[in-house]
Protein backbone atom coordinates (compact mmCIF):
# COMPACT_ATOMS: atom_id res chain seq x y z
CA UNK A 1 0.00 0.00 0.00
CA UNK A 2 2.89 2.33 0.85
CA UNK A 3 6.36 1.96 -0.56
CA UNK A 4 9.19 4.34 0.22
CA UNK A 5 12.64 4.00 -1.30
CA UNK A 6 15.69 6.03 -0.27
CA UNK A 7 13.47 8.82 0.88
CA UNK A 8 15.08 11.91 2.37
CA UNK A 9 13.19 14.85 3.78
CA UNK A 10 14.37 18.44 4.15
CA UNK A 11 12.99 21.54 5.82
CA UNK A 12 13.49 25.09 4.62
CA UNK A 13 15.65 27.12 6.94
CA UNK A 14 16.04 30.60 5.58
CA UNK A 15 17.46 30.15 2.07
CA UNK A 16 18.84 26.69 2.87
CA UNK A 17 17.37 23.25 3.03
CA UNK A 18 18.28 21.17 6.06
CA UNK A 19 17.91 17.42 5.60
CA UNK A 20 16.27 15.83 8.63
CA UNK A 21 15.42 12.34 7.32
CA UNK A 22 18.06 10.33 5.44
CA UNK A 23 17.54 7.41 3.01
CA UNK A 24 14.52 5.78 4.57
CA UNK A 25 13.09 2.73 2.80
CA UNK A 26 10.03 0.92 4.04
CA UNK A 27 6.90 -0.88 2.88
CA UNK A 28 3.51 -0.96 4.53
CA UNK A 29 1.07 -3.70 3.50
CA UNK A 30 -2.64 -3.13 2.96
CA UNK A 31 -4.75 -3.41 6.12
CA UNK A 32 -1.73 -3.12 8.36
CA UNK A 33 -1.01 -0.77 11.24
CA UNK A 34 2.59 0.37 10.87
CA UNK A 35 4.39 2.27 13.60
CA UNK A 36 7.12 4.92 13.64
CA UNK A 37 8.61 5.36 17.10
CA UNK A 38 11.47 7.46 18.42
CA UNK A 39 12.38 10.44 20.63
CA UNK A 40 11.45 14.06 19.83
CA UNK A 41 13.31 15.41 16.83
CA UNK A 42 14.15 12.01 15.31
CA UNK A 43 12.31 12.83 12.08
CA UNK A 44 9.28 10.56 12.49
CA UNK A 45 6.77 13.37 12.13
CA UNK A 46 8.70 14.91 9.23
CA UNK A 47 8.43 11.58 7.41
CA UNK A 48 4.71 11.39 8.07
CA UNK A 49 4.16 14.96 6.86
CA UNK A 50 5.77 14.04 3.56
CA UNK A 51 3.50 11.00 3.23
CA UNK A 52 0.56 13.33 3.88
CA UNK A 53 1.74 15.62 1.06
CA UNK A 54 2.30 18.53 3.44
CA UNK A 55 6.01 19.02 2.76
CA UNK A 56 7.18 19.05 -0.90
CA UNK A 57 10.91 19.08 -0.03
CA UNK A 58 11.74 15.42 -0.37
CA UNK A 59 13.75 13.16 -2.66
CA UNK A 60 13.58 9.47 -3.51
CA UNK A 61 10.57 7.44 -4.61
CA UNK A 62 7.24 7.24 -2.85
CA UNK A 63 4.29 5.13 -3.86
CA UNK A 64 1.05 5.68 -1.95
CA UNK A 65 -2.14 3.65 -2.46
CA UNK A 66 -1.14 2.87 -6.04
CA UNK A 67 -0.13 6.41 -6.98
CA UNK A 68 3.41 7.53 -7.71
CA UNK A 69 4.01 10.81 -5.85
CA UNK A 70 6.37 13.41 -7.32
CA UNK A 71 8.71 15.52 -5.18
CA UNK A 72 7.86 19.23 -5.15
CA UNK A 73 4.29 18.65 -6.33
CA UNK A 74 1.14 18.96 -4.25
CA UNK A 75 -1.09 15.92 -3.88
CA UNK A 76 -4.13 16.19 -6.16
CA UNK A 77 -7.15 14.16 -7.22
CA UNK A 78 -7.45 10.58 -6.02
CA UNK A 79 -4.09 10.64 -4.25
CA UNK A 80 -5.20 13.58 -2.09
CA UNK A 81 -8.38 11.73 -1.26
CA UNK A 82 -6.81 8.37 -0.56
CA UNK A 83 -4.31 9.65 2.00
CA UNK A 84 -5.72 11.44 5.02
CA UNK A 85 -4.18 12.52 8.28
CA UNK A 86 -5.16 12.98 11.93
CA UNK A 87 -3.03 15.50 13.81
CA UNK A 88 -1.61 15.50 17.30
CA UNK A 89 -3.45 18.35 18.90
CA UNK A 90 -7.23 18.12 18.66
CA UNK A 91 -7.43 21.68 20.00
CA UNK A 92 -5.49 23.12 17.06
CA UNK A 93 -6.70 20.93 14.21
CA UNK A 94 -10.32 22.11 14.06
CA UNK A 95 -11.25 25.65 12.99
CA UNK A 96 -12.22 27.43 16.24
CA UNK A 97 -14.78 29.79 14.65
CA UNK A 98 -16.52 27.26 12.40
CA UNK A 99 -19.19 24.87 13.55
CA UNK A 100 -18.14 21.26 13.11
CA UNK A 101 -20.65 20.79 10.28
CA UNK A 102 -18.89 23.49 8.25
CA UNK A 103 -15.44 22.01 8.91
CA UNK A 104 -16.62 18.52 8.02
CA UNK A 105 -18.60 19.60 4.95
CA UNK A 106 -15.80 21.59 3.31
CA UNK A 107 -13.94 18.73 1.55
CA UNK A 108 -17.24 17.05 0.63
CA UNK A 109 -18.51 20.23 -1.05
CA UNK A 110 -15.25 20.52 -2.93
CA UNK A 111 -15.69 16.97 -4.23
CA UNK A 112 -19.32 17.80 -5.17
CA UNK A 113 -20.71 14.94 -3.09
CA UNK A 114 -24.43 14.58 -2.46
CA UNK A 115 -26.26 14.10 0.86
CA UNK A 116 -23.52 15.88 2.76
CA UNK A 117 -25.53 16.16 5.99
CA UNK A 118 -26.38 12.46 5.95
CA UNK A 119 -22.74 11.56 5.43
CA UNK A 120 -21.70 13.76 8.35
CA UNK A 121 -24.34 12.22 10.63
CA UNK A 122 -23.33 8.72 9.62
CA UNK A 123 -19.66 9.56 10.12
CA UNK A 124 -20.23 10.91 13.62
CA UNK A 125 -22.29 7.85 14.55
CA UNK A 126 -19.51 5.64 13.17
CA UNK A 127 -17.07 6.91 15.82
CA UNK A 128 -19.63 6.83 18.62
CA UNK A 129 -20.65 10.51 18.68
CA UNK A 130 -24.13 12.01 18.71
CA UNK A 131 -24.87 13.54 15.24
CA UNK A 132 -26.33 16.58 17.03
CA UNK A 133 -22.75 17.56 17.93
CA UNK A 134 -22.26 18.73 14.32
CA UNK A 135 -23.87 22.05 15.23
CA UNK A 136 -21.41 22.81 18.00
CA UNK A 137 -18.14 24.71 17.99
CA UNK A 138 -14.88 22.85 18.78
CA UNK A 139 -14.46 24.58 22.17
CA UNK A 140 -17.75 23.05 23.32
CA UNK A 141 -16.29 19.55 23.05
CA UNK A 142 -13.90 17.63 25.28
CA UNK A 143 -10.43 16.65 24.04
CA UNK A 144 -11.48 13.07 23.32
CA UNK A 145 -14.58 14.20 21.40
CA UNK A 146 -12.49 16.61 19.34
CA UNK A 147 -10.04 13.87 18.40
CA UNK A 148 -13.00 11.71 17.34
CA UNK A 149 -14.23 14.57 15.13
CA UNK A 150 -10.74 14.88 13.61
CA UNK A 151 -10.93 11.16 12.80
CA UNK A 152 -14.38 11.61 11.22
CA UNK A 153 -13.01 14.47 9.10
CA UNK A 154 -10.34 12.17 7.72
CA UNK A 155 -12.67 9.19 7.25
CA UNK A 156 -15.43 11.10 5.45
CA UNK A 157 -13.27 11.10 2.33
CA UNK A 158 -13.08 7.30 2.47
CA UNK A 159 -9.29 7.23 2.42
CA UNK A 160 -7.30 4.04 1.95
CA UNK A 161 -4.41 5.23 4.08
CA UNK A 162 -4.86 6.96 7.42
CA UNK A 163 -1.83 8.76 8.86
CA UNK A 164 -1.87 9.37 12.60
CA UNK A 165 0.59 11.86 14.13
CA UNK A 166 0.64 11.24 17.91
CA UNK A 167 -3.15 11.00 17.95
CA UNK A 168 -3.40 10.43 21.71
CA UNK A 169 -0.46 12.24 23.28
CA UNK A 170 -2.56 15.29 24.17
CA UNK A 171 -5.21 13.13 25.85
CA UNK A 172 -5.68 11.55 29.27
CA UNK A 173 -4.69 7.92 29.68
CA UNK A 174 -8.34 6.86 30.04
CA UNK A 175 -9.43 8.81 26.93
CA UNK A 176 -6.39 7.48 25.06
CA UNK A 177 -7.73 3.96 25.67
CA UNK A 178 -11.08 4.93 24.11
CA UNK A 179 -9.44 6.44 21.00
CA UNK A 180 -7.07 3.48 20.52
CA UNK A 181 -10.02 1.08 20.79
CA UNK A 182 -11.88 3.15 18.19
CA UNK A 183 -8.91 3.08 15.79
CA UNK A 184 -8.56 -0.69 16.14
CA UNK A 185 -12.27 -1.12 15.51
CA UNK A 186 -12.11 1.09 12.38
CA UNK A 187 -9.12 -0.83 11.12
CA UNK A 188 -11.03 -4.10 11.38
CA UNK A 189 -14.33 -2.78 9.99
CA UNK A 190 -13.02 -0.71 7.10
CA UNK A 191 -9.76 -2.52 6.36
CA UNK A 192 -7.84 0.75 6.70
CA UNK A 193 -4.09 0.93 6.33
CA UNK A 194 -2.68 3.03 9.14
CA UNK A 195 0.67 4.63 9.85
CA UNK A 196 1.00 5.62 13.49
CA UNK A 197 3.66 7.96 14.85
CA UNK A 198 4.26 8.01 18.58
CA UNK A 199 7.02 8.63 21.10
CA UNK A 200 5.35 6.15 23.46
CA UNK A 201 6.62 2.61 22.75
CA UNK A 202 3.68 1.16 24.70
CA UNK A 203 1.15 2.73 22.33
CA UNK A 204 3.10 1.41 19.34
CA UNK A 205 3.34 -2.09 20.82
CA UNK A 206 -0.37 -2.12 21.54
CA UNK A 207 -1.48 -0.87 18.12
CA UNK A 208 0.99 -1.89 15.47
CA UNK A 209 1.61 -5.11 13.58
CA UNK A 210 5.07 -3.90 12.60
CA UNK A 211 7.05 -0.84 13.62
CA UNK A 212 10.41 0.80 13.06
CA UNK A 213 12.50 2.67 15.56
CA UNK A 214 13.94 5.97 14.33
CA UNK A 215 16.81 8.08 15.64
CA UNK A 216 18.48 11.14 14.12
CA UNK A 217 16.62 10.84 10.84
CA UNK A 218 17.36 7.17 10.18
CA UNK A 219 15.70 3.85 10.82
CA UNK A 220 17.74 2.13 13.51
CA UNK A 221 15.70 -0.98 14.28
CA UNK A 222 12.43 -2.84 13.94
CA UNK A 223 9.84 -3.88 16.50
CA UNK A 224 7.45 -6.76 16.04
CA UNK A 225 4.13 -7.50 17.65
CA UNK A 226 4.21 -10.30 20.20
CA UNK B 1 8.76 11.66 58.37
CA UNK B 2 7.52 14.03 61.05
CA UNK B 3 4.01 13.67 62.40
CA UNK B 4 3.27 17.36 61.87
CA UNK B 5 1.35 17.74 58.59
CA UNK B 6 2.43 20.55 56.26
CA UNK B 7 -0.95 21.01 54.63
CA UNK B 8 -4.35 20.45 56.21
CA UNK B 9 -7.48 20.97 54.12
CA UNK B 10 -10.90 20.36 55.55
CA UNK B 11 -14.08 20.60 53.45
CA UNK B 12 -12.33 22.58 50.73
CA UNK B 13 -14.61 23.73 47.92
CA UNK B 14 -14.00 25.86 44.83
CA UNK B 15 -16.83 27.59 43.00
CA UNK B 16 -17.00 29.52 39.77
CA UNK B 17 -20.04 31.73 40.38
CA UNK B 18 -22.57 29.18 41.59
CA UNK B 19 -21.07 26.20 39.73
CA UNK B 20 -19.14 23.92 42.06
CA UNK B 21 -15.81 22.87 40.50
CA UNK B 22 -14.39 21.13 43.55
CA UNK B 23 -16.91 19.64 45.96
CA UNK B 24 -16.04 19.40 49.67
CA UNK B 25 -12.78 17.47 49.95
CA UNK B 26 -10.54 16.95 52.97
CA UNK B 27 -6.95 15.77 53.13
CA UNK B 28 -3.68 16.26 55.00
CA UNK B 29 -0.22 16.17 53.47
CA UNK B 30 3.03 15.69 55.36
CA UNK B 31 6.63 15.10 54.38
CA UNK B 32 5.65 12.32 52.03
CA UNK B 33 5.16 11.78 48.29
CA UNK B 34 1.47 11.94 47.45
CA UNK B 35 -0.06 11.72 43.99
CA UNK B 36 -3.29 13.39 42.91
CA UNK B 37 -4.75 11.67 39.87
CA UNK B 38 -7.81 12.12 37.72
CA UNK B 39 -8.83 13.02 34.19
CA UNK B 40 -8.78 16.55 32.74
CA UNK B 41 -11.46 18.62 34.37
CA UNK B 42 -11.56 16.59 37.55
CA UNK B 43 -10.37 19.58 39.61
CA UNK B 44 -6.93 18.25 40.50
CA UNK B 45 -5.02 21.28 39.17
CA UNK B 46 -7.48 23.67 40.81
CA UNK B 47 -7.00 21.94 44.14
CA UNK B 48 -3.23 22.20 43.81
CA UNK B 49 -3.37 25.85 42.78
CA UNK B 50 -5.61 26.70 45.72
CA UNK B 51 -2.86 25.40 48.03
CA UNK B 52 -0.53 27.98 46.48
CA UNK B 53 -3.11 30.79 46.64
CA UNK B 54 -3.04 30.95 42.85
CA UNK B 55 -6.69 30.58 41.92
CA UNK B 56 -7.78 32.68 38.96
CA UNK B 57 -9.93 35.70 39.82
CA UNK B 58 -13.58 34.72 39.68
CA UNK B 59 -13.02 31.41 41.43
CA UNK B 60 -14.03 31.25 45.07
CA UNK B 61 -12.41 29.09 47.68
CA UNK B 62 -14.19 28.04 50.84
CA UNK B 63 -13.03 25.67 53.53
CA UNK B 64 -13.69 24.87 57.16
CA UNK B 65 -9.94 24.82 57.61
CA UNK B 66 -6.99 25.32 55.27
CA UNK B 67 -3.54 25.31 56.83
CA UNK B 68 -0.42 25.67 54.73
CA UNK B 69 2.99 25.34 56.39
CA UNK B 70 1.52 26.11 59.78
CA UNK B 71 -0.35 29.21 58.65
CA UNK B 72 -4.06 29.81 58.17
CA UNK B 73 -4.24 30.13 54.38
CA UNK B 74 -7.78 31.51 54.47
CA UNK B 75 -6.58 34.64 56.27
CA UNK B 76 -3.44 35.32 54.23
CA UNK B 77 -3.29 38.52 52.20
CA UNK B 78 -1.43 38.76 48.91
CA UNK B 79 1.78 40.00 50.56
CA UNK B 80 1.87 37.11 53.03
CA UNK B 81 1.21 34.64 50.21
CA UNK B 82 4.15 36.17 48.39
CA UNK B 83 6.39 35.44 51.36
CA UNK B 84 5.12 31.89 51.60
CA UNK B 85 5.40 30.98 47.92
CA UNK B 86 8.90 30.05 46.96
CA UNK B 87 10.22 29.90 50.52
CA UNK B 88 7.83 27.36 52.08
CA UNK B 89 5.91 26.05 49.08
CA UNK B 90 6.93 25.83 45.46
CA UNK B 91 5.33 24.67 42.26
CA UNK B 92 6.53 23.13 39.01
CA UNK B 93 4.20 23.72 36.09
CA UNK B 94 3.33 21.49 33.19
CA UNK B 95 5.03 23.09 30.23
CA UNK B 96 8.37 24.95 30.49
CA UNK B 97 7.65 26.59 27.11
CA UNK B 98 4.90 28.67 28.69
CA UNK B 99 5.90 28.82 32.34
CA UNK B 100 9.37 30.33 31.93
CA UNK B 101 9.77 34.01 31.12
CA UNK B 102 10.99 34.17 27.49
CA UNK B 103 12.66 37.58 27.93
CA UNK B 104 14.90 36.76 30.92
CA UNK B 105 17.99 34.59 31.13
CA UNK B 106 17.94 31.26 32.95
CA UNK B 107 20.34 32.66 35.56
CA UNK B 108 18.06 35.60 36.31
CA UNK B 109 15.01 33.40 36.68
CA UNK B 110 16.66 30.85 38.96
CA UNK B 111 18.14 33.65 41.07
CA UNK B 112 14.86 35.52 41.59
CA UNK B 113 13.53 33.43 44.54
CA UNK B 114 16.84 33.99 46.36
CA UNK B 115 16.55 37.76 45.92
CA UNK B 116 13.01 37.65 47.27
CA UNK B 117 13.45 35.29 50.20
CA UNK B 118 17.09 35.32 51.29
CA UNK B 119 19.65 37.99 52.19
CA UNK B 120 22.71 36.95 50.23
CA UNK B 121 25.36 38.86 48.34
CA UNK B 122 25.35 38.79 44.58
CA UNK B 123 28.35 36.46 44.43
CA UNK B 124 26.77 34.08 46.94
CA UNK B 125 23.56 34.03 44.95
CA UNK B 126 25.36 33.27 41.72
CA UNK B 127 27.25 30.46 43.40
CA UNK B 128 24.01 28.97 44.75
CA UNK B 129 22.36 29.21 41.32
CA UNK B 130 25.26 27.34 39.73
CA UNK B 131 25.09 24.66 42.46
CA UNK B 132 21.33 24.28 42.01
CA UNK B 133 21.61 23.97 38.22
CA UNK B 134 24.24 21.29 38.67
CA UNK B 135 22.02 19.51 41.25
CA UNK B 136 19.17 19.20 38.73
CA UNK B 137 21.58 17.56 36.31
CA UNK B 138 22.25 20.40 33.88
CA UNK B 139 25.74 20.46 32.37
CA UNK B 140 27.92 23.59 32.32
CA UNK B 141 25.79 25.68 34.72
CA UNK B 142 27.76 28.93 34.32
CA UNK B 143 27.24 29.02 30.55
CA UNK B 144 23.62 27.98 30.95
CA UNK B 145 22.90 30.96 33.21
CA UNK B 146 23.31 33.33 30.25
CA UNK B 147 20.96 31.35 27.99
CA UNK B 148 17.28 32.08 27.28
CA UNK B 149 14.43 29.56 27.62
CA UNK B 150 13.96 29.13 23.84
CA UNK B 151 17.53 27.80 23.60
CA UNK B 152 16.67 24.82 25.84
CA UNK B 153 14.96 21.52 25.07
CA UNK B 154 11.81 20.50 26.95
CA UNK B 155 13.65 18.26 29.39
CA UNK B 156 16.23 20.97 30.17
CA UNK B 157 13.44 23.53 30.61
CA UNK B 158 11.71 21.28 33.10
CA UNK B 159 14.96 20.90 35.05
CA UNK B 160 15.33 24.68 35.13
CA UNK B 161 11.81 24.99 36.52
CA UNK B 162 12.70 22.48 39.20
CA UNK B 163 15.82 24.51 40.05
CA UNK B 164 13.67 27.66 40.40
CA UNK B 165 11.23 25.81 42.65
CA UNK B 166 13.85 24.32 44.94
CA UNK B 167 16.48 27.05 45.21
CA UNK B 168 14.93 28.81 48.23
CA UNK B 169 14.67 25.48 50.11
CA UNK B 170 10.89 25.12 50.37
CA UNK B 171 9.36 22.39 52.53
CA UNK B 172 6.69 21.37 50.08
CA UNK B 173 6.72 20.95 46.31
CA UNK B 174 3.65 20.81 44.10
CA UNK B 175 4.33 19.39 40.65
CA UNK B 176 1.45 19.81 38.19
CA UNK B 177 1.94 17.17 35.47
CA UNK B 178 5.66 17.94 35.30
CA UNK B 179 6.32 15.32 32.64
CA UNK B 180 3.35 15.40 30.29
CA UNK B 181 5.02 17.84 27.87
CA UNK B 182 8.10 15.59 27.63
CA UNK B 183 8.74 12.54 25.52
CA UNK B 184 8.76 9.07 26.93
CA UNK B 185 12.46 8.65 27.67
CA UNK B 186 12.67 12.03 29.43
CA UNK B 187 9.67 11.35 31.65
CA UNK B 188 11.27 8.76 33.87
CA UNK B 189 14.49 10.75 34.16
CA UNK B 190 12.77 13.95 35.28
CA UNK B 191 10.49 12.13 37.69
CA UNK B 192 13.35 10.17 39.22
CA UNK B 193 15.18 13.48 39.65
CA UNK B 194 12.21 15.12 41.40
CA UNK B 195 11.90 12.13 43.68
CA UNK B 196 15.60 12.08 44.56
CA UNK B 197 15.75 15.81 45.35
CA UNK B 198 12.55 15.67 47.41
CA UNK B 199 13.89 12.73 49.41
CA UNK B 200 17.31 14.31 49.94
CA UNK B 201 15.77 17.52 51.24
CA UNK B 202 13.12 15.75 53.32
CA UNK B 203 10.32 17.65 51.59
CA UNK B 204 6.69 16.88 50.95
CA UNK B 205 5.56 16.33 47.35
CA UNK B 206 2.17 16.56 45.73
CA UNK B 207 2.45 15.13 42.23
CA UNK B 208 -0.41 15.66 39.81
CA UNK B 209 -0.52 13.13 37.04
CA UNK B 210 -2.75 10.84 35.06
CA UNK B 211 -0.17 8.13 34.59
CA UNK B 212 -0.77 5.58 37.32
CA UNK B 213 2.19 3.35 36.48
CA UNK B 214 4.51 6.29 36.95
CA UNK B 215 2.89 7.09 40.28
CA UNK B 216 3.12 3.55 41.59
CA UNK B 217 6.88 3.74 41.07
CA UNK B 218 7.53 7.12 42.60
CA UNK B 219 4.84 7.93 45.18
CA UNK B 220 3.73 6.56 48.54
CA UNK B 221 0.07 7.54 48.58
CA UNK B 222 -2.53 8.21 45.87
CA UNK B 223 -5.67 10.33 45.93
CA UNK B 224 -8.09 9.88 43.03
CA UNK B 225 -10.39 12.70 41.89
CA UNK B 226 -13.34 12.58 39.52
CA UNK B 227 -15.58 15.57 38.69
CA UNK B 228 -14.43 17.55 41.71
CA UNK B 229 -14.78 14.78 44.25
CA UNK B 230 -12.20 12.70 46.05
CA UNK B 231 -13.26 9.19 45.02
CA UNK B 232 -10.54 7.01 46.39
CA UNK B 233 -7.41 7.21 48.51
CA UNK B 234 -4.95 4.36 48.86
CA UNK B 235 -1.27 3.51 49.28
CA UNK B 236 0.50 3.56 45.89
CA UNK B 237 1.69 0.00 46.38
CA UNK B 238 -1.96 -1.12 46.49
CA UNK B 239 -2.75 0.31 43.02
CA UNK B 240 -2.64 -3.06 41.20
CA UNK B 241 -5.19 -4.35 43.73
CA UNK B 242 -7.40 -1.23 43.79
CA UNK B 243 -11.02 -1.98 44.65
CA UNK B 244 -12.71 1.17 43.38
CA UNK B 245 -13.84 0.58 39.76
CA UNK B 246 -12.67 4.00 38.59
CA UNK B 247 -9.18 3.53 40.00
CA UNK B 248 -9.09 0.02 38.58
CA UNK B 249 -9.92 1.19 35.05
CA UNK B 250 -7.36 4.02 35.24
CA UNK B 251 -4.79 1.42 36.25
CA UNK B 252 -5.70 -1.09 33.54
CA UNK B 253 -6.26 1.22 30.55
CA UNK B 254 -2.58 1.65 29.76
CA UNK B 255 -1.65 0.03 26.43
CA UNK B 256 1.32 -2.32 26.17
CA UNK B 257 2.71 -5.16 24.13
CA UNK B 258 0.62 -7.60 26.19
CA UNK B 259 -2.64 -5.88 25.20
CA UNK B 260 -1.91 -5.99 21.44
CA UNK B 261 -5.02 -6.95 19.50
CA UNK B 262 -7.30 -6.70 22.52
CA UNK B 263 -9.64 -3.86 23.37
CA UNK B 264 -8.47 -1.76 26.32
CA UNK B 265 -10.76 -1.38 29.33
CA UNK B 266 -12.57 1.96 29.26
CA UNK B 267 -14.55 3.86 31.86
CA UNK B 268 -18.21 3.14 32.29
CA UNK B 269 -19.07 6.81 32.77
CA UNK B 270 -22.81 6.24 33.01
CA UNK B 271 -22.43 3.81 35.93
CA UNK B 272 -19.95 6.16 37.57
CA UNK B 273 -22.33 9.13 37.38
CA UNK B 274 -25.11 7.04 38.90
CA UNK B 275 -22.91 6.02 41.79
CA UNK B 276 -21.93 9.64 42.43
CA UNK B 277 -25.57 10.69 42.55
CA UNK B 278 -26.23 8.12 45.28
CA UNK B 279 -23.47 9.47 47.49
Amino acid sequence: MIELQNLSVAHRQGYDLRTVVHDVSLTVNAGECFGLVGPSGCGKSSLLWVMAGLNPHWAGTMQLAGHQAQPGKAFTGDLRRDVQMVFQDPYASLHPRHRLRRTLAEPLKLLKQDNINDRISAGLRHVGLDPALADRYPHQLSGGQRQRVAIVRALLLQPRVLLLDEPTSALDMSVQAEILNLLNQLKQQDGLTMVLVSHDPDVIDHMCDRAVQMAEGRIVGTRHAA
Amino acid sequence: MTAEPLIIAENLTIHSGTTPLVKPISFTLGRERVALVGESGSGKSLTARSLMGLLAPGLHLQARQLQVAGRDALALNEKRWGQLRGSELAMVMQDPKYALNPTRTIGWQVEEPLKLHHRLSRAERREKVAEMLAAVGLPQPTQLMTRYPHQLSGGMGQRVMLAIALIADPQFLIADEPTSALDHAMRDQVLALIRRLVEERNMGLLLISHDLQQISEHCERVMVMYKGQLLDSLPAAELPRATHPYTRTLWACRPSKATHGQPLPVLDRVALEKELEHD
